[in-house]
């Protein structure tokens, strides 16, 4: 316990990073997240010099005589498509697709979701009344019924599938930040700074903000699984990311008529999106412990 | 109680009411016409604007939502644009199933989630622990389409324990209900592991231990059903979570449900049955949190009604 040793978190502190991410690489589950995270930022900056084919060849040799795709092999690693394109070509361009959509969505969520809940949370009100009847509101909805729908009214191009996707996941945000902004507003040094005098910019940029910076953290990261996940699932089903540009999710989505006979095509993309979600929520999970031990579930 | 109660089902009401309206003005942007739809593609423009006559889809906005909301009153959720039907009894008669595959959902990661989260909570920081919550991590990491499509490929395709999709028999129950329900898991697992551990290290486990009484007895005696009794709140707004995931497994599974209902509705932009299944889900998720709101201080005493 360090009770009582920690008033300010020590936002700007650059060992504190250092030290933070010293305890990550230790911990097995986000030390695991980690790396996987980074293998895939890698592949996708890297992407033009790892892709052994051009993803959107269609290619004569890659498909068998009767017409079917190639299971793995030595010339084509994870075997290929319907249309006789290199899966792993695809895969490595589909990690730019879904970590674009992921970093953006996400992005867009996070600023929207801490702005609302710090406005109804420090403001109350009847804006903040509104605000949080409204997030009850979105709370309520069955989100990928909601993203099906913005989805299907906008045409989906890249910033489109993002903002889809923020428009349905800033509510968690919003949620969390709202009830801390709260307490936190409540709290006897923020009346003092309000009673000395300090503009409410003062008091949200200098003393509520910081304190908000590890729930922001945490739930970042989580919010990223997601918002892959999310991203997949409706590109898996049509309306997310448009081929030919390859996302994971679209990656399956042509090709699972053909499951039964070319597993590796539904495997593959899976397991893709499985690694990611699975390693930003592990990330997500130990710097819940680590940063705030406020959230701490109890292990 | 009763004021808390009433008050309760006043906001669910206004949610609901809010809801119809986010709907109703998501859809009316739908760029698509589905006078044209309806009409065909070699009707004049005169048929196409008898059509949206018909329809009432000439009128302003606010009127068009008016009627809506005052059909929706009756339990009229509309007509169909393609299928020339109710779409109340469109979503009636597909309601069983989704009822049925929700149920056996809910059966299914209850059974798998609080006993994973029990054996892990006993077994705490056993390598048999860190690979059930693990185990947990991958469920809600995994999209339903992968699980579904990989659980069909093994148990279906290859084994072919299972039929390949549709409905009708236990058999086809199975799958589908394994695919959701391993996303429950997730959950579940986790909010049972630290139940567990928290009622462990209560001072009645203390005692009925001093008393000598077996492992077993405690465990199933003492230490499972209150244990169990938080969680239970939280099937409530499981059904959030189901309702998020019935069009995709639907889908994938050819399950005669709303969700699929939805998914063909989407491609066909048949907007009133959109909504319709939207409005349906999002009553169930209302009725959900209202649920759990309400048996969480019946099952734990020291929650009190605020």
């Amino acid at each position: 316990m360090s009770a009582g040793t920690e008033v300010n978190p020590p936002a700007r502190d650059r060992r504190g990073a250092w030290r933070v991410l010293v305890g990550l690489l230790r911990r097995p589950r986000s030390a695991f997240g980690l790396i996987v995270i980074v293998a895939m930022v890698a592949a996708a900056v890297l992407a033009p010099w790892i892709m052994p084919y051009d993803p959107n060849d269609q290619m004569f040799d890659g498909l068998s005589l009767e017409g079917a795709p190639l299971p793995p092999s030595a010339k084509f690693w994870l075997g290929t498509d319907l249309l006789g394109r290199d899966l792993f070509s695809r895969l490595v361009l589909g990690t730019q697709t879904s970590l674009i959509i992921g970093v953006l969505a996400n992005g867009i969520a996070v600023v929207l979701g801490a702005t609302v809940g710090i406005t109804a949370g420090y403001f109350g009100g009847w804006v903040g009344g509104i605000l949080m009847r409204f997030t009850d509101l979105m709370m309520a909805f069955p989100a990928l019924l909601l993203a099906i729908v913005l989805a299907a009214i906008f045409k989906p191009s890249l910033l489109i599938v993002a903002l889809v996707i923020a428009m349905v996941n800033w509510v968690q945000m919003a949620r969390v930040i709202y009830t801390e902004t709260r307490s936190l507003a409540q709290r006897d040094f923020i009346e003092v700074q309000r009673a000395m005098g300090a503009s409410t910019v003062r008091i949200l940029g200098r003393h509520i903000l910081p304190h908000l910076v590890y729930s922001i953290i945490v739930f970042g990261t989580l919010g990223i699984s997601t918002t892959v996940l999310l991203e997949a699932t409706l590109s898996y089903l049509g309306v997310g990311v448009q081929p030919p540009t390859p996302s994971w999710g679209n990656i399956i989505f042509e090709n699972q008529t053909y499951f039964a006979n070319a597993p590796w095509l539904v495997f593959f993309p899976g397991v893709a999106i499985v690694l990611l979600a699975l390693s930003f929520n592990l990330l997500g999970d130990v710097l819940r412990d680590t940063l705030d031990p406020k959230l701490k579930g109890r292990h | 109680m009763w004021g808390y109660l009433i008050r309760r089902i006043g906001e669910s009401l206004l949610i609901l009411l809010g809801i119809s309206l986010v709907t109703f003005i998501l859809l009316y942007l739908v760029p698509a016409d589905p006078a044209r739809q309806i009409a065909g593609r070699s009707a004049t423009a005169e048929t196409v604007a008898n059509i949206r006559a018909q329809l009432g889809l000439d009128q302003p906005f606010h009127i068009q939502y008016f009627r809506y909301l005052g059909n929706l009153l009756q339990g009229d959720l509309g007509r169909s644009y393609l299928q020339r039907t109710e779409v109340s009894e469109l979503i009636a008669a597909r309601m069983p199933a989704t009822l049925l595959l929700m149920g056996a959902a809910i059966v299914a990661e209850l059974i798998m989630g609080l006993t994973i989260g029990a054996v892990a909570a006993l077994k705490r920081n056993s390598a048999v622990d860190q690979s059930l919550m693990v185990f947990s991590f991958v469920t809600i990491s995994a999209p339903q389409f992968v699980v579904g499509i990989l659980l069909l490929y093994v148990f279906a395709v290859q084994l072919g324990w299972f039929p390949i999709g549709g409905y009708g028999t236990f058999a086809h129950l199975v799958l589908p209900a394994l695919t959701i329900g391993l996303l429950g898991t997730g959950w579940y697992s986790r909010m049972m592991r630290s139940s567990m551990i928290d009622v462990l290290a209560q001072d009645y486990v203390r005692t009925a231990r001093a008393k000598g009484l077996g492992k077993l007895r405690i465990i199933l005696r003492h230490v499972a059903p209150n244990a169990i009794l938080p969680i239970i709140a939280m099937i409530g707004i499981d059904i959030g979570l189901f309702m998020s995931g019935i069009v995709v497994v639907e889908s994938v599974f050819g399950w005669p449900g709303i969700g699929q209902l939805a998914w063909q509705a989407i491609q066909r932009v048949d907007i009133p049955i959109i909504m319709g299944v939207t409005l349906v889900s999002a009553f169930f998720i209302v009725l959900g949190n209202l649920l759990a709101d309400l048996i969480a201080p019946l099952v734990d005493p020291r929650i009190k009604l605020k």
